[in-house]
C-alpha cells in the first residue's frame, strides 16, 4: 500500500506553497477582486515559468511530461491561495481536451503554447440557466460555429476556446477548436459573483472552428474531459477548504468574548471539528480520484464524481462557516473571508453542480455494477 | 501512489491467507457448539499456531509483528468465513495493551497468553452512572483495609460482564483530592463475592450491556495497575486503544444495501434508484463510505512505512455511526407505511434497516458520543482550548453533581 505522494511531489508542493505565498497573496487575489482586471497577467507568467503549465504535457510538446500527481499537488495549492488566474479552464480544460482529442497537428499547434503559458484555454459549454444537455445545444458548429454561450470562465481573456456543437449526428454533440481572436468572435465581460475570476458571453457568428474529435462524439468527449477536470477542480476546492479552516481556526484563537477565545467554546469548536471532517473526507476521495486519473484507471467516473461532490460540501461548508466564525468581519469587505465563499461557489457550479455529479456517482457505479 | 503491497507484505499475505484458507473451521467442525465456543474454538487454534494478538511479543503469545502485518491478517481472515471472536476484543484489545504498560511482568505471563488463546475472557468496567462522557467523575469508591480495598458502588454499559472472567476497572481512592488524582485502576475477578450483574434492555430489545454492582467488594492491592492515585493515566492507556477498537460500521446497512434497496422499491411506478433525491442521498453516503476507506488507505500507507498515522483516522466513528442512522432511517422511509413493520420475512433484508435503525443510537454513544469526538478532533488534532471546567483544583468531594 502506498496511497501517499511521493518525495518528488511534497518537494514541489513545498516550493509551490512558498511560491504562492510570496506571488499570491491575499493581498493579490483583493487586487484581483479590486482592480477590474480580469486576471493577473505578470502571476500567469510566473506560473507558466514554472513550469505548472505545461505539467503533464508530453516532453514532445515542450511540456514536461509529469504525472497527474503532480498536478494534483499544484491545484491543491492553487486552490489553498485563491489564485486569481484562468488555471483550470486552460490547464484542466482546454489542455486535455486537446491532449486526449486533438489530432497530431492540433496537438502541435497547440500543446507548446499552452504549455508556455502564451496560449490560454477555455471550455466553452453552456447556453442557458440550468444543466446543458445536446438537446439544448443551439450553437452549430464545428467547421463554422455560430450562436452563444454563457458564462464562460475567462472567455474575455482565453486565446481559444473548446466550444461543444450540436449535431446531427451520434451523441448530438461536436467539439471545435475556436480561436478567439477572430472578427466574427465577441467577448463580452459579465460581473459575477467571484471577480476575482473573469467571465464572458461569446458569440460566435460564422468564426471558423477546428473540429476536435469525431462528429456526433462530442458529448461523450465533453463528459471525459469533465470526468478528468473534475478531479483537478476536487484538488482546488479541498485546498481552498483546507485554508479556510485555518483562517477561521486562527481568527477563532485570537478573537476573545465573555473573557476568553471563542474557539474554546463547543459551538465553534464543533464547526471547525465539522470542516475538518468535510476537508479529510474530500481530500481521501481527491487521492483516489489523482490515482485514477494518472493511471487511468476503469474506475476514473466513480473516483472523480466521489472527490467532486467531497470537494464542492467541503469547500461550501468551510467557506460559510469560516464568514459564521468570523462574526460580523467576516462580513465585510475588508476581510478575507469573502474570497474563499467567492470561489467555493464559482468552483461548484463551473463543469456542474452537486447534484448533477450525485446523479453522475450513481450513474457511473450502475454502469461499474452492470 | 498505488495499492500494492510491498514483496515483505506480499508474502506475509500469502502466509497468512493459506494458513486461515488451511485452518477455518468447517461447519462439522463447529456444529455441536454455540457461538461463544466456537469463538473460543477459533481463538484457541490461532493462538496454537502463531496467529493471534500478533503484534505482541512472542513470550506473551504473539509473533512480534508489525502493525501492517496485523492489517493485513484482518483483511484476510474477513474473507474467510471464520467464527465471530468479538468477545475477546476488548481483553484483547483494551485490557492488554494496558497490561503491557503498567503491569509487572509476573503478571503480564499469567494473564496475557490466556487473553491471547481466548481461553480468559475480559471486560471493562469504567463507565459509571453519574461518569459517562466524564469519566472521571466516577464515583465506585474502594476504601484501604490491610493488603486488600474494599469496594462499593455501581458500574454501567459493561458489555460481555456476564460472560467474562476478569474485568479492568478505575475506583475512587481518596474522594479528598481533585477528581483525576483520586482514581487508581485494577483488575478483578469477575466472580469474586459482591459482584452482581444486571443486563439492560436497551430501546433495541435486545442486552448488549451491563449494570455491575458492587458491594463490599474484596481485592487484593496486588491487582492494582499504576500507583495509588495514578489510575487516570492508566485508563488513558486503555481508553486511546478503545477509539481505535471501536469501528464506525455498526452492521451490514451501508451504501450497497441502500442501494440494492433503491433498486427493488418504487416510487411513482418506478424504481426509488431512479428519483434524483434518492440517487443524491445515496451518492451522499457513498462519497461518506469512500471517504472512510481512503483515509483508511492513507493511515495504512504509513503503518507500512513505519510511521504514526496522522490523525485523520479520527473521523471515523465521527462519520460513520450518523451516517449509518441516518441510511437506515432513510432506508425505512423509502418503504413508507410497510416500513414500519419490523417482524421476519417482512422484506428482502432480513428487516436490517429497522434493526440498524434501532441499534445504532447506541454507536452515536459508546466509546466517546459524537460531541466527545468532535471535542478530541477540536483539541488534539485542530489545537483549540479545552472547555471551561468548574471541576478543577478542587476536591472531588466539593464537585457540583446532579444530585447536589
Amino acid at each position: 500500500m502506498n496511497f501517499e505522494f511521493g518525495d518528488e511531489q511534497n518537494m514541489l508542493r513545498e516550493q509551490a506553497r512558498g511560491f504562492l505565498q510570496d506571488n499570491c497573496s491575499m493581498k493579490v487575489v483583493r487586487e484581483a477582486l479590486e482592480s477590474g482586471q480580469p486576471f493577473n497577467p505578470d502571476l500567469w507568467k510566473k506560473v507558466a515559468e514554472m513550469g505548472w503549465t505545461s505539467t503533464v504535457i508530453p516532453e514532445a510538446y515542450d511540456g514536461l511530461g509529469l504525472s497527474y500527481l503532480e498536478l494534483s499537488v499544484i491545484a491543491d495549492e492553487l486552490g489553498r491561495s485563491v489564485a486569481p488566474l484562468p488555471f483550470s479552464s486552460s490547464v484542466y480544460l482546454a489542455t486535455e481536451a486537446i491532449l486526449l482529442y486533438g489530432s497530431e497537428s492540433q496537438k502541435q499547434n497547440w500543446l507548446p503554447r499552452l504549455a508556455s503559458g502564451d496560449a490560454i484555454g477555455t471550455f466553452a459549454l453552456t447556453e442557458s440557466m440550468g444543466a446543458p444537455t445536446p438537446k439544448k445545444l443551439q450553437t452549430s458548429g464545428p467547421n463554422e460555429v455560430s450562436g452563444n454561450k454563457i458564462a464562460v470562465p475567462d472567455g474575455d481573456i482565453a486565446d481559444f476556446a473548446i466550444v461543444v456543437c450540436r449535431s446531427e449526428n451520434g451523441d448530438g454533440a461536436s467539439l471545435s477548436i475556436v480561436d478567439l481572436t477572430q472578427d466574427s468572435v465577441t467577448a463580452e465581460t459579465v460581473s459575477t459573483i467571484d471577480p476575482s475570476r473573469s467571465h464572458a458571453t461569446l458569440s460566435f457568428k460564422a468564426a471558423t472552428g477546428e473540429p476536435l474529435g469525431e462528429d456526433g462524439a462530442g458529448w461523450t468527449a465533453a463528459q471525459n474531459i469533465m470526468n478528468r477536470a473534475a478531479v483537478l477542480f476536487a484538488w482546488e476546492q479541498t485546498g481552498g477548504s483546507d485554508a479556510a479552516l485555518e483562517m477561521a481556526k486562527e481568527y477563532a484563537l485570537g478573537r476573545y468574548a465573555f473573557g476568553r477565545p471563542i474557539a474554546g467554546y463547543q459551538a465553534i469548536k464543533h464547526k471547525l471539528a465539522n470542516m475538518y471532517v468535510k476537508n479529510t473526507l474530500a481530500r481521501s476521495n481527491c487521492y483516489y480520484g489523482a490515482w485514477a486519473l494518472n493511471t487511468n484507471a476503469p474506475e476514473l467516473p466513480i473516483a472523480a464524481a466521489s472527490a467532486r461532490v467531497a470537494g464542492i460540501q467541503a469547500y461550501y461548508f468551510a467557506s460559510k462557516e469560516n464568514i459564521q466564525t468570523h462574526g460580523g468581519m467576516g462580513f465585510t469587505w475588508e476581510f478575507d473571508c469573502q474570497f474563499h465563499y467567492r470561489r467555493s461557489k464559482l468552483l461548484s457550479v463551473t463543469i456542474g453542480s452537486e447534484a448533477m455529479w450525485q446523479d453522475k456517482l450513481i450513474t457511473a457505479i450502475e454502469t461499474d455494477a452492470a | 501512489m498505488d495499492f500494492n503491497d510491498s514483496p515483505e507484505e506480499a508474502e506475509f499475505r500469502t502466509e497468512a491467507a493459506t494458513w486461515l484458507k488451511n485452518n477455518v473451521p468447517s461447519e462439522q467442525e463447529l456444529a455441536d457448539m454455540n457461538p461463544m465456543q466456537q469463538g473460543k474454538y477459533w481463538q484457541n487454534k490461532k493462538s496454537a499456531a502463531g496467529w493471534a494478538c500478533i503484534r505482541w511479543p512472542k513470550e506473551y503469545g504473539g509473533r512480534g509483528a508489525d502493525a501492517i502485518q496485523q492489517v493485513i491478517l484482518n483483511q484476510e481472515e474477513a474473507k474467510v468465513n471464520a467464527p465471530n471472536t468479538g468477545m475477546f476484543s476488548i481483553g484483547q484489545g483494551m485490557a492488554a495493551p494496558t497490561m503491557m504498560t503498567w503491569a509487572t511482568d509476573e503478571q503480564k505471563q499469567r494473564y496475557l497468553p490466556k487473553l491471547a488463546s481466548g481461553e480468559e475472557i475480559w471486560c471493562q468496567l469504567f463507565s459509571e452512572p453519574a461518569g459517562g462522557s466524564d469519566l472521571a467523575a466516577l464515583r465506585t469508591k474502594a476504601v484501604r483495609d490491610g493488603d486488600d480495598w474494599i469496594i462499593n458502588g455501581q458500574k454501567i454499559w459493561t458489555s460481555g460482564a456476564q460472560y467474562s472472567d476478569w474485568g479492568i476497572l478505575v475506583l475512587r481512592t481518596d474522594p479528598n483530592v481533585p477528581k483525576h488524582q483520586g482514581l487508581s485502576y485494577f483488575f478483578i475477578e469477575m466472580n469474586s463475592p459482591g459482584i452482581e450483574i444486571k443486563p439492560i434492555k436497551q430501546i433495541s430489545g435486545t442486552s448488549g450491556f451491563n449494570e455491575v454492582y458492587f458491594t463490599d467488594v474484596r481485592i487484593s492491592d496486588s491487582q492494582r495497575l499504576g500507583e495509588i492515585g495514578q489510575g487516570w493515566q492508566v485508563a488513558i492507556t486503555t481508553l486511546m486503544n478503545e477509539r481505535a477498537s471501536i469501528g464506525g460500521g455498526g452492521g451490514a446497512a451501508g451504501f450497497k444495501t441502500a442501494m440494492e434497496l433503491a433498486q427493488k422499491i418504487e416510487i411513482d411506478d418506478e424504481p426509488a434508484i431512479k428519483n434524483k433525491s434518492v440517487r443524491a442521498q445515496l451518492a451522499n453516503w457513498y462519497v461518506q463510505e469512500a471517504g472512510l476507506k481512503y483515509t483508511g488507505y492513507r493511515s495504512m500507507t504509513a503503518l507500512s512505512k513505519g510511521e504514526i498515522p496522522g490523525p485523520e483516522n479520527s473521523i471515523g466513528k465521527l462519520v460513520g455511526a450518523p451516517k449509518t442512522q441516518d441510511l437506515a432511517s432513510f432506508a425505512i422511509d423509502l418503504m413508507e407505511q410497510a416500513g414500519v413493520m419490523w417482524s421476519p420475512g417482512n422484506d428482502d433484508f432480513d428487516n436490517l434497516f429497522q434493526s440498524t435503525y434501532m441499534s445504532i443510537p447506541g454507536l452515536r454513544i459508546a466509546g466517546g458520543t459524537d460531541e466527545i469526538m468532535a471535542n478530541i478532533i477540536a483539541e488534539r488534532v485542530l489545537g483549540l482550548p479545552q472547555d471551561v471546567r468548574l471541576d478543577k483544583g478542587i476536591p472531588f468531594t466539593d464537585v457540583p453533581t446532579s444530585s447536589k
